[in-house]
């Protein structure tokens, strides 16, 4: 990590998005006080991480990246452990944890290394939560999740947010940036912009058009051909061309298509995606 | 055309549960195959009796022209393999990694350094060979182990989520060289999480408690869920009960 810089504000879902190797755990990390930094400061409610550690540990609830739960302990002893190591009782807090523990259930006495991939990630979150954190910090939680998992994880995020409390969330996956309330693009250890996801988008500068063409490939090579083009990626059936030359419109870029003999069923002007908007600054660096 | 994976009614039981039930599907030369499904679903096992790894408890799938239950280690010389999780030796450098890969595949002195001077061009690896590939990004490592898991020229490669984590310029890059291979004539048999990629391939399969539920082209998968992404094709079909 390299200078970064960021603040979270009470109460917010705030997003860290990025590859592997931008960042993203390191930083984590630190803000546990897992590990220290080289140089600079980090502090969790006025609390520095360098000085404070234990009092840290104790209002921050973490999920690390991989499954750190005891595969040998049943899934309730696996929550009263936890609860016990941070002073309170499974009955406690247990209103902030319901909704997820009740689908856990009826697997209670289960050993925790038998539960399926999906099982284990909600008893960490519980285990995360039990002592009723003022802050939720989740390293990937959805990596190699799939995409129905990753729209319920998500969910759960929202209810805890609702119950007030703040969440610091770390993903790979560009299209989780929309259901944050701020994110920071992560790059190589560098901050690529935060904000919301809204104003994020709006920091990709030209016009964008999206193209569908059975001529898929034909069409790629033919657009990545043009010298007017400054941008050009494929997404899902789509293909995402801008120019920086904003007078090229749809019927000059039809032009140039029909020139290389290819159709395109769709060309409609679009919002950028998140995923857009990381791939420019990726290519072109930061503006802020 | 031909086909270079064949499974018919291919199950595999774990005591009484049954993680693959009974599954059928072809796909061709060259073909760009999507096997999709929810944690749980039954892919990983379904690949891993592909690859020559798990014996079948019924049925039948022949792999490169052979069987996966009698010619298991003729399947695993004539296929190639990526993950994500796990493909390059981290504390071997590049141009080592290029040997013990042409070597475990049984390929001859020359037809390693042949091979290795093409991958070294290709990649434009000349000035990082001898760098442990701890060091290097992970993007040319992802691209290298592409290049690695087909080092033997195998008539299948397997990638098993081959871009999870990596950023969305590479993985694009990543599917360029999917479909230089494809072309070639290798056929891909690929799991991804990202619904975008289901859409780059020429068919998707989606696998929900076991069975398939689910096979075609994207566009007809979309024509026949009447919706407008496999995202939301995905959503409609995959939430068995496996997971609950």
């Amino acid at each position: 990590m390299d200078q970064v810089s960021l603040h979270v504000e009470e109460g917010e879902l705030f997003g860290l998005i990025g590859p592997d190797g931008a960042g993203k755990t390191t930083l984590i990390k630190i803000l546990v006080t897992i590990i220290g930094a080289d140089d600079g400061k980090a502090s969790i409610l006025e609390m520095d991480t360098r000085q404070a550690k234990k009092s840290i540990r104790e209002i921050v609830g973490y999920m690390p990246g991989r499954f750190s739960l005891y595969p040998d302990l049943s899934v309730e002893e696996n929550l009263s452990f936890f609860a016990r190591a941070f002073d309170t009782t499974i009955t406690e807090n247990y209103s902030l944890i319901e909704s997820i523990y009740d689908q856990l259930k009826p697997f209670k006495d289960r050993k925790a290394g038998a539960l399926s991939g999906g099982m284990k990630q909600k008893l960490a979150l519980c285990c995360a939560l039990i002592h009723r954190p003022k802050i939720l910090l989740l390293d990937e939680p959805t990596t190699g999740v799939d995409a129905v998992s990753r729209k319920e994880f998500w969910q759960m995020l929202r209810e805890i947010k609702s119950q007030g409390i703040t969440i610091l969330v770390s993903t790979p996956y560009m299209d989780e940036a929309n259901l944050c309330d701020r994110i920071a693009f992560l790059q190589g250890g560098k901050i690529l912009s935060i904000d919301s996801p809204k104003n994020i988008t709006d920091q990709f500068p030209w016009q964008l058009f999206a193209i569908k063409s059975q001529q898929k490939y034909a069409l790629i090579e033919w657009l990545r051909a043009w010298e007017k083009v400054s941008y050009c990626y494929a997404f899902g059936e789509y293909l995402h061309v801008a120019f920086e030359d904003n007078t090229i419109q749809a019927k000059a870029l039809n032009n140039y298509l029909r020139t290389g003999s290819i159709s395109a069923s769709e060309i409609t002007v679009i919002s950028p995606t998140i995923e857009d908007t990381f791939i420019y600054l990726m290519e072109h660096g930061t503006r802020c | 055309m031909e086909p270079v994976v064949k499974v018919e009614k291919l199950s595999k039981k774990f005591g009484e549960f049954i993680a693959t039930n009974a599954i059928s599907f072809e796909v061709n030369k060259g073909e760009i195959f999507g096997f999709l499904g929810a944690n749980g679903a039954g892919k990983t096992t379904a690949m891993r009796m592909l690859s020559g790894l798990l014996t079948p408890s019924s049925g039948q799938a022949f792999v490169a022209g052979f069987d996966v239950t009698t010619q298991a280690e003729l399947v695993k010389k004539n296929i190639g393999y990526m993950s994500q999780k796990f493909s390059l030796y981290e504390d071997l450098t590049i141009q080592e990694n290029i040997e013990f890969y042409g070597g475990i595949y049984g390929l001859s002195r020359q037809e390693i350094k042949d091979r290795s001077k093409g991958i070294v061009d290709k990649f434009q690896l000349a000035s990082v060979k001898n760098k442990l590939v701890k060091t290097i990004p992970l993007g040319w490592k992802q691209k290298l182990a592409f290049a690695l898991a087909l080092i033997h020229k195998p008539k299948v490669v397997f990638l098993d989520e081959p871009t999870g984590g990596v950023d969305p310029i590479t993985r694009r890059q990543f599917w360029d060289l999917i479909y230089e291979a494809a072309n070639d004539g290798v056929t891909i048999f690929i799991t991804t999480h990202y619904m975008d990629e289901a859409e780059y391939c020429d068919r998707v399969s989606i696998m929900v408690d076991g069975l398939i539920k689910a096979l075609g082209t994207p566009s007809e998968l979309k024509k026949s869920f009447d919706v407008d992404s496999m995202d939301a094709v995905f959503q409609l079909l995959a939430r068995g009960t496996a997971n609950k």
